[in-house]
């Protein structure tokens, strides 16, 4: 260009502008599919417009016409890399609906499992946050024990992923030698490998300068925004639902709750870290105390009777039929059932007018609600900072969009 | 949660006459109704006053009665020191589905509304963005209402009514 052409605007007249950035729907950084429409001053995001709802499934509308039973697959897809919780959950709502005694095995084994699936959450979340500031080595390393957590719940119940294990009222059978062997060397051997992945980023200088006020939130701002898990408690708020109102027997063991105290990335990494940590440790106390007897309750109008009685007895093949075309009676209720899901509190609120399906179901959905801070999060930082905002905010589209 | 039921009892009847329905305990959880009209004024005592001190809103929803002439908004608030919870429950008809917003106090309701908008049509008066989330924004329907069956209810060869269908 020409010294003429340059000097035909004045330099202080210019006006400033703003460029736009569509990150996502599909983006391989951001680990689902999110849609962030972006405002960007170079490399300093302005200001962040999400759209959600890409993979809204209408769970709400569905579980009107599914019989209680058959709302436990949809559970399942709710928060995927930790679907036991969301089923026991659900279990455990209804559970509390029809006033149903569990007996102590069964909630200690659940708590087994619950835990397995929150290390499983966890992995995900800080692997991929290692990831995200270019530690590949670490994310391939562990992610073997989530597989090794999926290969118990195979053993369990058959599925890996979308789980759907146990019923209302226990588990559909005893578990084998085979998974407890599983249960045992993983106790063993998961400790260590935790272990050697936080020696590689704990104190990692270059993943400290990326993650240490990386997408910070302070704690009111993080209470205004009703957060809950991990997230709240690395800003610095204790709260934590099995200690707040503890369900399925967690008053029977002795965790700590890790808090951290600018809400930053680094501090979501370190919660998370500890809670897998603390997790190891129950599952060790419930191994270790767990009760004798039957690993289901005595809930005749839901659990399925033994296949053989099926065959061979009347009363065990009406069972059978009420349970499978979801004819049993459900009392008339309002109940609020919340448990500690891998992201936060992960509520039911359940409304029967004593019909075949639940009258009203809505979820707390913990990424739904405290996805919607992510704008505030990240401005004024840079683009890649957003990136591990995200992952450390663990944002599960499933459980996102319902 | 008796008592604390009572001690809400009181304290709303003397501050906000004849806005409060009735009170319950549902499966040991604190339930009261109030008037759709008084909702916001009520949160905001039970958000501000030192004694309750409902600061996080850990769930807003909607809903529809089941004579399907109403809607309502169920609000569960949490006084975390203390560990109490409470819900809400207010109601107001379909034809005319007004509700003042409770963005203002609590940031967290924002999305949790444009949910409630987007699935009951309930209108939050005040709210900043009260645009459909979940649903594509072409919807013309609110699909949680009752009047939307899940599946057509017309169809003739799966007429198995012994099944409740």
């Amino acid at each position: 260009m020409s010294k003429e052409g340059n000097n035909i605007v004045p330099t202080d007249t210019i006006e400033k502008e703003y460029s736009t950035l569509n990150l996502g729907p599909t983006h391989p950084a951001t680990h689902g599919i999110f849609q962030n429409v972006l405002k960007m001053d170079g490399e300093i995001i302005h200001d962040a417009v999400p759209t959600i709802g890409y993979i809204h499934r209408a769970f709400e509308k569905l579980a009107e016409r599914r019989p209680y039973a058959q709302i436990t697959p949809i559970t399942d897809r709710l928060n995927y890399c930790s679907s036991p919780i969301n089923n026991f959950g659900w279990h455990m709502t209804v559970e509390k609906l029809i006033g149903a005694d569990i007996p102590k095995r069964v909630q200690y084994l659940r708590v087994i499992i619950m835990e397995l699936a929150r290390i499983s959450d966890h992995i995900i979340c800080n692997t991929i946050i290692g990831q995200d500031t270019g530690a590949t080595t670490g994310f391939l390393y562990l992610f073997q024990f989530r597989e090794k957590v999926y290969d118990i719940f195979e053993s369990i119940c058959g599925a890996r992923l979308t789980t759907n294990i146990g019923r209302i009222g226990g588990f559909e059978n005893e578990w084998s030698a085979y998974t407890w062997e599983k249960i045992n060397r993983f106790l063993i051997e998961f400790p260590k490998a935790l272990d050697e992945f936080n020696n590689l980023l704990e104190r990692n200088r270059i993943f400290m300068d990326r993650t240490v006020n990386c997408g910070p939130i302070s704690a009111e701002k993080a209470l205004a925004y009703s957060f809950t898990g991990p997230n709240l408690r690395a800003a610095g708020v204790d709260y934590d639902v099995r200690v707040a109102t503890p369900y399925s027997s967690y008053e029977d063991f002795d965790f700590i709750i890790p808090i951290g105290s600018s809400g930053d990335t680094y501090d979501r990494f370190m919660v998370r870290s500890e809670e897998m940590k603390q997790s190891i440790r129950i599952i060790n106390q419930a191994v270790k105390n767990l009760p004798s007897g039957l690993s289901h309750a005595d809930l005749p109008d839901f659990f399925l009777p033994p296949k053989e009685k099926v065959y061979s007895e009347m009363e065990a093949l009406i069972y059978h039929f009420k349970i499978v075309m979801g004819e049993t009676d459900i009392p008339k209720g309002e109940v609020y059932h919340c448990v500690e899901g891998g992201n936060g509190e992960l509520g039911f609120y359940l409304i029967s007018d004593g019909g075949r399906t639940p009258f009203r179901l809505h979820f707390r959905r913990p990424c739904f609600i405290y996805y919607q801070a992510y704008p505030e999060m990240i401005k004024g930082s840079m683009l890649s900072d957003a990136i591990l905002t995200m992952s450390s905010l663990n944002v599960i589209a499933g459980e996102l969009d319902a | 949660m008796r008592e604390l039921l009572n001690q809400i009892e009181n304290q709303l009847n003397t501050k906000f006459p004849g806005d409060l329905l009735f009170t319950e305990l549902s499966y040991d959880f604190p339930v009261i109704t109030v008037k759709s009209t008084a909702a916001h004024k009520i949160l905001q005592f039970l958000k501000e006053d030192e004694s309750f001190n409902f600061h996080f809103l850990t769930d807003l929803t909607g809903l529809q009665t089941e004579d399907g002439q109403n809607l309502g908004v169920i609000y569960h608030v949490h006084n975390l020191p203390k560990n109490r919870r409470l819900r809400v429950r207010t109601f107001f008809s379909i034809q005319k589905p007004e509700i003042e917003t409770v963005t203002d106090l609590w940031l967290g309701a924002n999305w949790m509304e444009r949910e409630t908008y987007d699935f009951f049509g309930v209108k939050f008066l005040g709210h900043p963005n009260l645009v459909r989330i979940l649903n594509v924004d072409e919807m013309d329907i609110f699909p949680l209402r009752k009047e939307y069956p899940l599946e057509d209810q017309e169809r003739q060869d799966k007429s198995d009514k012994q099944f409740g269908r």
